[in-house]
């Protein structure tokens, strides 16, 4: 049923039709619309037999939907940014539990500075945790991943985490093909558990495990998501053909059939980038794009075949690892060992920063004539940072950083950030 | 209230022998009031073979507590555990202590762990299985506080049991927020001039529970089985949020015999130090009278913990020290009523239950 539907709406909406059996809730921003959403489902008996709890932190929340997987129900929350830090060692345990759990993250950048804007910096500080990490590029998709996490979650016994964009699509209303119970019913089975905690039958679960077997248990969790290479294609495939559009899968690539040039990305920026290379393609360019769906577990094979024809690759990404550069083109370089094709990392899009068509079209002809470093930063006010630096260098105690750069911004003229870098 | 009415105390028809301790012997009780312990076909919800200790309270503590839910709850339980000597020595696997359907997460996560699993239980239509979680004294008045708080607020429908040994045992012996003032940890150290643990510091966890109006909040120690019981046995009648703290001495933390654990807490109370109490929605109800009162040098000078308060000869080397300790188990004794012990015995097991005049 096609709904004009705020993001966040849409996600509660789907996930009510995944038939969640207990949901946690608590309030982080740009989250929030959706457990209030099912939280009202709930409380009108819309989704009965459901639990919704309201709980004391992110900690605490995923610290419920581990003991309600354990127990054999079927549990959902959200959250976003600090959030998902302050739950972090609950997140590491449900996937080393291997519990089922479906998480919406809402993506936002991480503090300090506290910033509730949009970036990718909190789903890269849990690409390691073991969980499954699918990122959406449209509202659409944002909603139609759900069900498909839930049945991947539970095929696999691993936790799945689903990335949408914070405001960007949480907060963006736009036209939304909302599947129907029956169709959910069709595509996604009730959840048998692969271990629960039952008196009848009682078994230790999380006992302590030494030298003798954690390599064994890792290496185990690591085949599953080696698994989850095979049957994400499939899930995406079977959701195609039931639901009559594409949602999900591994990659997606845009124009990279004859493309020199092929720009990797995830989220909604690609929608952004998609025109920015039809532009750029009016213009003589060979550039095209490439989406990753799954960011964990990593497409190795598809990103190398995604990316078979390309002459230069720049991985454009809303987060980085200071001290290093990309996360993602780090990955995607390692995917590509072997292959003489630079990778450029393009940082983009940090705590909110809006990345413009203009913005994209420079960096497209910059990456075609060759002159894009290795690492940049896209739009960075460079008279912002040299003020700061120069006050570091001219007294010890020059202050906050943050503040004194808000300072510097605040006493002259607003500027365009975008503009800055032309 | 004229005394054919009053409500008949838990404990007034024993007949007690003197033994040199103030235990009945399961034998000379009547049948219908002997212990769940004294019943072979006990669940052993956690059996033998574990890694405890010699003289282990906690494992003591755990057992008694969890077979006496097990047969409340006909035997229908899941346990939550946080991180700690508990779990640790439970399961090292392939061997796993536990004959009850049990679920470690972290640390300081258990009361909302418990939530979930007492959530799904709800959604899955199975009233009949009943949730205890269980941690050390860090689990719960330390890092699984926020936790346990949110759970109590909320009145989940869970029995929290704390087994509290006053310090971080599993991992040697560090400060909690339930030291008590002037013992030796590794991080309160007896040495310069203030030696241990300072004074004005910790948490009252039974108070904070009983703050938070939740149904139940007990407390107890290894040294009385049929109190503690009794306590597990009245918390599983009620629902919703129940919290019982049980004090467990440590041998190894405190720096005591292990044939001294039962002995070592029972003076606890007989000092006045550990007051134990129950309360109902917020009230006071219950009460356990100190029977024979003792100092608090009877009880510190059996563990190592305080050995700094003492010289070679045993004498105590700063005599104001332990009498801010005394002073402290004197307020106890105050404010609980702990010294109903001269009160005539038909009084003296319980205060009235509210309602009760």
């Amino acid at each position: 049923m096609l709904r004009q539907i705020e993001g966040s709406r849409a996600v509660a909406e789907t996930v009510g039709l995944c038939r969640p059996e207990v949901v946690c809730a608590y309030p982080i921003t740009p989250q929030t619309h959706i457990v209030e959403a099912i939280g009202v489902k709930i409380r009108r008996g819309e989704l009965a037999p459901c639990e919704f709890i309201n709980v004391d932190s992110e900690f605490a929340a995923m610290s419920v939907a581990i003991g309600a997987s354990a127990a054999g129900a079927r549990a959902y929350t959200a959250t976003a940014s600090q959030g998902l830090l302050f739950m972090m060692e609950a997140v590491y345990n449900a996937a080393g539990l291997g519990l089922p759990i479906v998480m919406t993250l809402a993506n936002r950048a991480v503090g300090a500075p506290i910033n509730i804007w949009n970036d990718h910096s909190d789903a890269m500080a849990a690409r390691d945790a073991g969980w499954i990490q699918l990122f959406a590029e449209t509202n659409q998709e944002a909603a139609d991943l759900h069900p498909q996490a839930f049945r991947l979650a539970e095929a696999l016994s691993l936790p799945v985490m689903v990335c949408m964009d914070g405001f960007i699509l949480t907060h963006a209303v736009e036209r939304v093909d909302l599947p129907t119970q029956a169709a959910i019913d069709a595509f996604l089975p009730p959840y048998v558990p692969r271990q629960v905690l039952d008196p009848d039958d009682p078994v230790s679960i999380g006992a302590m495990v030494g030298p003798e077997a954690f390599t064994e248990v890792r290496y185990l969790a690591h085949l599953r998501q080696v698994q989850a290479l095979e049957l994400i294609p499939e899930v995406a495939a079977a959701f195609a053909e039931q639901f009559g559009r594409p949602s999900g899968g591994l990659v997606r690539s845009y124009r990279t059939a004859d493309a020199e040039v092929v720009v990797v990305a995830m989220g909604s920026v690609l929608g952004t980038i998609k025109d920015a290379i039809d532009v750029a393609r009016q213009d003589g360019l060979r550039v095209g794009a490439m989406g990753l769906t799954t960011f964990r577990p990593f497409p190795a094979e598809a990103i190398r075949q995604a990316l078979a024809t390309a002459g230069r690759v720049v991985v454009l990404e809303r987060a980085f690892s200071m001290g290093l550069g990309g996360v993602l083109a780090t990955d995607v370089a390692l995917a590509l060992t072997g292959r003489d094709v630079p990778v450029a990392t393009v940082v983009a899009g940090l705590g909110g920063r809006a990345i413009t068509g203009g913005s994209l079209r420079g960096l497209l002809r910059s990456a075609a004539d060759g002159s894009l470093p290795a690492l940049s930063f896209l739009d960075l006010d460079r008279e912002v940072v040299q003020r700061e630096l120069d006050r570091m260098a001219g007294r010890r105690r020059s202050g906050p950083i943050a503040e004194n750069l808000l300072r510097d911004l605040g006493s002259g003229p607003r500027r365009d950030p975008a503009g800055a870098a032309r | 209230m004229s005394e054919p009415d009053r409500v008949p105390a838990r404990s007034e028809r024993l007949k007690f022998y003197q033994v040199g301790s103030f235990a009945a012997g399961n034998r000379l009780v009547d049948p219908a009031l002997r212990t769940v312990q004294s019943d072979e076909g006990r669940t052993n919800s956690i059996t033998s073979g574990h890694r405890a200790c010699q003289g282990c309270g906690e494992a003591l503590g755990a057992r008694y507590a969890l077979d006496a839910a097990m047969r409340a709850a006909d035997g229908r339980i899941v346990a939550v555990n946080a991180t700690g000597c508990l779990e640790v020595f439970s399961t090292p696997f392939p061997e796993t202590s536990w004959r009850v359907a049990w679920l470690h997460s972290l640390f300081g996560n258990a009361p909302a762990v418990a939530t979930g699993v007492a959530a799904a239980l709800r959604v899955r239509g199975r009233p009949d299985i009943r949730v205890v979680a269980q941690a050390g004294d860090g689990g719960t008045v330390d890092i699984g506080f926020g936790t346990l708080s949110g759970m109590f607020e909320r009145n989940d429908d869970v029995l929290f049991i704390c087994y509290d040994n006053e310090a971080y045992m599993n991992t040697g012996v560090q400060r909690s927020g339930a030291t008590p003032p002037l013992a030796r940890t590794a991080t309160t150290e007896a040495a310069g001039p203030e030696p241990g643990n300072r004074f004005g510091q910790g948490k009252n966890l039974p108070l904070l529970a009983i703050a938070h109006g939740i149904p139940y909040v007990a407390t107890a120690t290894v040294a009385d089985l049929h109190d503690l019981e009794a306590k597990v046995r009245r918390a599983m009648v009620l629902h919703g949020a129940r919290y019982l703290h049980v004090l467990v001495p440590c041998p190894l933390g405190w720096g005591s015999e292990p044939r001294d654990t039962i002995r070592i807490a029972r003076l606890a109370g007989e000092t006045g130090l550990f007051p134990v109490f129950a309360a109902e929605d917020g009230v006071v109800t219950e009460v356990t009278p100190i029977r024979q009162r003792q100092p608090v040098e009877a009880y510190l000078r059996l563990q190592g913990r305080y050995r700094h308060l003492f010289d070679a000869q045993g004498r105590a080397r700063r005599p104001e020290l332990i009498a801010r300790l005394q002073a402290i188990a004197d307020r106890n004794i105050a404010r609980f009523g702990l010294d109903r012990a001269r009160v005539p015995t038909e009084t003296a097991a319980t205060v009235p239950a509210r309602g009760a005049s």
